[in-house]
């Protein structure tokens, strides 16, 4: 008989506890998912050019992604990657759970000179309408038709045991069966994404330790 | 043993808020309930040339009252707003800081004015933000910030009731708080979002918001015992669904907020509803978007009012403000009115509030809809207090 080699985690016990059943990290000029790497550029040192690279190199073929801030950009980036390489069938109510350091700093600060110049000078509502974390939410949401629990959260460093708790309470209190959560930071050329969907079925067992080592 | 078969009851109380109507809830039902408003002309040349509407908080009371309180060191207006905001809650549930109670800020911009090359990040960061009311209130529990646009402050109680009911807390203290900023004046007005009289939620000659700011703070447990000494509400259902249709503007169908309430109304295993205290930004496509969702949910018979045209939108801070004092006319058991609303401006019939209205108010419909396609709706009961 052929034998059959499972992944570690495929263990009995875990089988009805919320678990990690995919994740996709962009950092340092990589980009993996589930833990292969799937695209390496560190000669791009600027954010919105390394973006970019990955964006072309995908295929993402969504046009909106150049009006976007760059928080959105790596959001949605991030999360088309996450779920377009992973053959994971698209849940309408798959919730959202983002959070981050610096909310969407660079749109701020790019907001904040448009008005500091002296006479003449106009906000643009093209900037301004990126000037809130949680556009990052409704850019993915769009894109993948998720009518679902959206919110975004700051803390000032990546918070597992935060991300665990709610996520888990989504689940278990029945507001939505499937979660996309994480941590998607940018301020200027320090970026990281670390996005991670948990449900109840097999997977990575939904722990601090696993979502820092996974980070 | 799933949890929401055993359900965990998490209750609210009636909080405190701070507005140009108010240094406290007291001083802001006062001025309700004998018709004032916050929203006046202002005149700020820093802001605008000409003069505007708006909702600002006296700042010479703001700094008195502050004093008041005796902390040592340099604090914004934003952060005076929310430390007087919360200082009622401190004094009395202090000693549950040290346990597993949980801290909220819910705010779209913070300290946002003080973004410059020339301050340190912590100034203007919301987690700065965060760490400084943490640290002088003393919880001991890592503060989280929620920033979901104008939905932010109705989502925070969900969120707090969520945690607790999945074990995480036993209490929460909430604090929403937004400030006028230049920075989001600028960029409504860029939008020509922004009324050229106080604004008319739901009114025919409606034609856009009008800003403000404001502080307001809620305490949420699961132990009713610490709060029924007083008049307490019951959290009874509870949901926040995106429209996933566009970034800026609202679904035309009210999809999301339909769904919200929906799912809120489900879980509460209610739809007797006495009251809703709705989002009501006086923007054409908002006010209608919302009569389309109440539609479909078949509220448009529920007396309703929006308090957007009193306290201005006051952006993280609105939908905690505006539970905190819809709760506080519950439990007076009135309606207030719905200012600015003279000529029905919306396509679908709602029973918008023209004038107060005595009736006995048991359970109350919060919602609210924001940037980002995001929507909250929030149900709340009643809870029989041993008041003496």
């Amino acid at each position: 008989m052929e034998e059959v080699i499972q992944p570690f985690y495929l263990e009995k016990e875990n089988r009805m506890k919320n678990n990690i059943i995919h994740y996709c990290n962009i950092k340092d000029g990589s980009v993996s998912v589930n833990g292969k790497s799937l695209y390496v550029n560190t000669v791009e040192k600027d954010f919105l050019s390394f973006i970019k690279t990955v964006y072309k190199q995908f295929d993402l073929a969504y046009p909106k992604f150049y009006k976007m801030d760059p928080l959105c950009k790596l959001s949605i980036v991030a999360a088309s990657i996450l779920l377009e390489n992973t053959g994971s069938e698209i849940d309408p109510n798959m919730a959202l759970v983002l959070s981050n350091k610096s909310s969407c700093i660079d749109i701020d600060r790019k907001h904040q000179e448009t008005i500091s110049q002296e006479a003449d000078s106009y906000a643009s509502p093209a900037n301004f309408v990126y000037t809130l974390p949680n556009i990052a939410l409704g850019e993915i949401s769009i894109k993948y038709k998720l009518q679902s629990e959206n919110s975004f959260f700051i803390f000032e460093y990546f918070n597992p045991k935060f991300l665990i708790d709610y996520t888990n309470s989504l689940i278990d209190l029945g507001k939505s069966n499937r979660v996309l959560s994480g941590w998607v930071e940018v301020n200027e050329n320090n970026y990281n994404a670390f996005l991670f969907i948990v449900e109840k079925s097999d997977g990575i067992e939904l722990t601090q330790k696993n979502l820092i080592k996974l980070k | 043993m799933s949890a929401s078969s055993n359900k965990i009851s998490v209750y609210v109380s009636r909080g405190n808020c701070l507005s140009p109507m108010g240094i406290d809830v007291t001083e802001n039902m006062n001025g309700l309930i004998q018709g004032e408003i916050g929203i006046s002309k202002i005149v700020d040349q820093k802001l605008q040339e000409d003069s505007f509407y708006g909702a600002i908080v006296d700042k010479n009371r703001l700094h008195t009252s502050f004093q008041e309180l005796n902390y040592v060191g340099e604090y914004s207006d934003l952060e005076k707003m929310m430390l007087i905001t919360v200082d009622k809650i401190k004094s009395e549930f202090k000693v549950l800081f040290k346990d597993d109670c949980g801290l909220i800020i819910s705010t779209t911009k913070g300290n946002i004015d003080e973004l410059s090359s020339e301050v340190d990040e912590e100034n203007y960061a919301l987690y700065g933000l965060a760490n400084k009311i943490k640290n002088t209130i003393g919880i001991a529990t890592e503060p989280i910030v929620l920033s979901n646009a104008c939905v932010s402050g109705v989502m925070a109680i969900s969120v707090a009731k969520r945690l607790i009911q999945s074990g995480s807390y036993k209490h929460f203290v909430i604090i929403g708080a937004d400030v006028f900023s230049k920075f989001v004046f600028s960029g409504f007005q860029s939008f020509q979002a922004i009324s050229n009289q106080p604004c008319k939620p739901y009114d025919k000659s409606r034609d856009g918001i009008t800003l403000g700011e404001a502080a307001a703070a809620i305490f949420v447990t699961k132990n009713k015992s610490l709060i029924d000494n007083q008049p307490f509400y019951e959290l009874i259902g509870d949901s926040s669904i995106n429209d996933a249709n566009h970034i800026s503007g609202p679904s035309r169908t009210g999809e999301g907020l339909f769904k919200s309430i929906s799912n809120a109304i489900k879980e509460a295993e209610t739809d007797k509803i006495d009251m809703i205290s709705s989002h009501g930004t006086a923007t054409n496509y908002n006010d209608e978007m919302e009569a389309q969702a109440f539609n479909r949910a078949s509220l448009q018979d529920v007396p309703l009012f929006s308090l957007k045209s009193c306290f201005g939108h006051t952006l993280g801070a609105a939908g905690l403000l505006e539970t905190v004092i819809a709760l506080n006319f519950s439990t007076r058991n009135m309606i207030p009115p719905s200012i600015g609303y003279e000529e029905h401006g919306v396509t679908l019939p709602l029973n918008v509030s023209k004038s107060f209205q005595q009736k006995e108010i048991n359970v109350i419909l919060k919602t609210a809809s924001g940037f980002g396609g995001s929507n909250t709706a929030v149900l709340f009961r009643k809870g029989k207090s041993n008041e003496k």
